[in-house]
């Protein structure tokens, strides 16, 4: 018999903190197994933010910065304009991404920075215990919306691919999802295509992943996948929205 | 149809279940005999002759405590 499913290489022997069922995860192994793939494990650098992933330092196998809040892609538009040859990424909650740091997302994908975002969509601040995030959807109860988000309080929930496919620096942008064994294959070509799109120096690349919150969302971890499919991915719809191609 | 092995690094499992609800032949479940150094009762495998090694156990599990082998 033959090897064909072991830990991969690209995040280190530390246990994550996550809690059960947690897919940031999952999509840690995405990201690390893509880095390895494409054998530029040694010559990249990640940026992790604040949220629940703000360890991510301990857990990617490549050199890793720690951001403020919102901040990483501040921080790896730094990294990237002083070690160019270098594969850079941020990796964000929708907290960090979408809310405290919209304006760095924006920015960065206005200016074309080659960089990759992993852009993690749980649809609520998981980190500091459940309140509501641009993205918590209409109804969703959070700490901060007991009752349900409403749209008279707090308007309708913030779609940060559709956005940020509107500018023409943002030359790769994908939504995708890990509810499912197929989702998560697809969900790992994205992220390799958009380190592809950077290591060929095309411009800015995202790849926004709805992922699950069990803890904060007050279901189990199986549970949580149905629940990101039956009400996430209808009002975050999955696919591609810009392609180097495209956006030349 | 492959036949497959599944390894599980047992001390890693924190219980979440994922792994019982992808596997195409449903031989993944919660070893609720033994309780792991996390506390949890771990995922494991008792009919390993019916795995087809699809590695989709594996490709679920948010923590990597699953290794798979299959015969070529
Ligand atoms: C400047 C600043 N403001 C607020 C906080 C508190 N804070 C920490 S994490 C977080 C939100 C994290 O949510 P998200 O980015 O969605 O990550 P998740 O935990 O859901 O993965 C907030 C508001 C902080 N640490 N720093
Ligand atoms: S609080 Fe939510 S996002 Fe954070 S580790 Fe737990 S399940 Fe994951
Ligand atoms: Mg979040």
């Amino acid at each position: 018999m033959t090897v064909v499913y072991e830990k991969t290489k690209g995040l280190t022997e530390k246990q994550t903190h996550y809690c059960p069922g947690c897919t940031h995860g999952v999509i840690h192994k995405l990201v690390g197994e893509v880095l390895v793939e494409l054998g530029i494990l040694g010559k990249t650098v990640g940026v992790a933010p604040v949220g629940c992933s703000v360890l991510a330092y301990d857990y990617f196998n490549c050199d890793m910065h720690e951001a403020a809040h919102g901040r990483a892609p501040a921080v790896a538009t730094g990294i990237k304009r002083v070690l160019p040859d270098h594969a850079v990424f941020t990796y964000q909650g929708d907290g960090d991404l979408a809310s405290i740091g919209t304006a760095e997302i924006v920015h960065a994908a206005h200016r074309g920075e080659k960089f990759t975002t992993i852009f993690v969509n749980n649809a609520i601040y998981g980190m500091t215990g459940g309140q509501m995030a641009p993205t918590t959807l209409i109804g969703q109860k959070a700490t901060t919306s007991p009752y349900g988000r409403s749209v008279a309080d707090a308007g309708m929930p913030l779609r940060v691919s559709e956005m940020l496919a509107t500018i023409d620096g943002a030359v790769f942008v994908e939504r995708v999802s890990v509810h499912d064994v197929p989702n998560i294959r697809k969900a790992k070509k994205a992220i390799k295509k958009a380190f592809e799109v950077q290591m060929e120096g095309k411009g800015f690349g995202i790849v926004e992943v709805l992922s699950t919150c069990p803890t904060n969302w007050g279901i189990s971890p199986i549970e949580s996948l149905s629940w990101l499919k039956e009400n996430m991915i209808p009002y975050y719809p999955l696919g591609n929205f810009r392609t180097p191609e495209e956006g030349k | 149809m492959a036949k497959g092995k599944v390894h599980f690094d047992d001390d890693k499992c924190k219980g979440c279940e994922l792994c019982t609800t992808v596997c195409p032949v449903n031989i993944v479940l919660m070893d609720k005999e033994r309780i792991n150094a996390k506390g949890y009762h771990p995922a494991t495998v008792k009919e390993m002759e019916k795995c087809i090694g699809c590695t989709n156990c594996a490709m679920i599990c948010p923590d990597s405590v699953i290794t798979v082998e299959r015969e070529k």
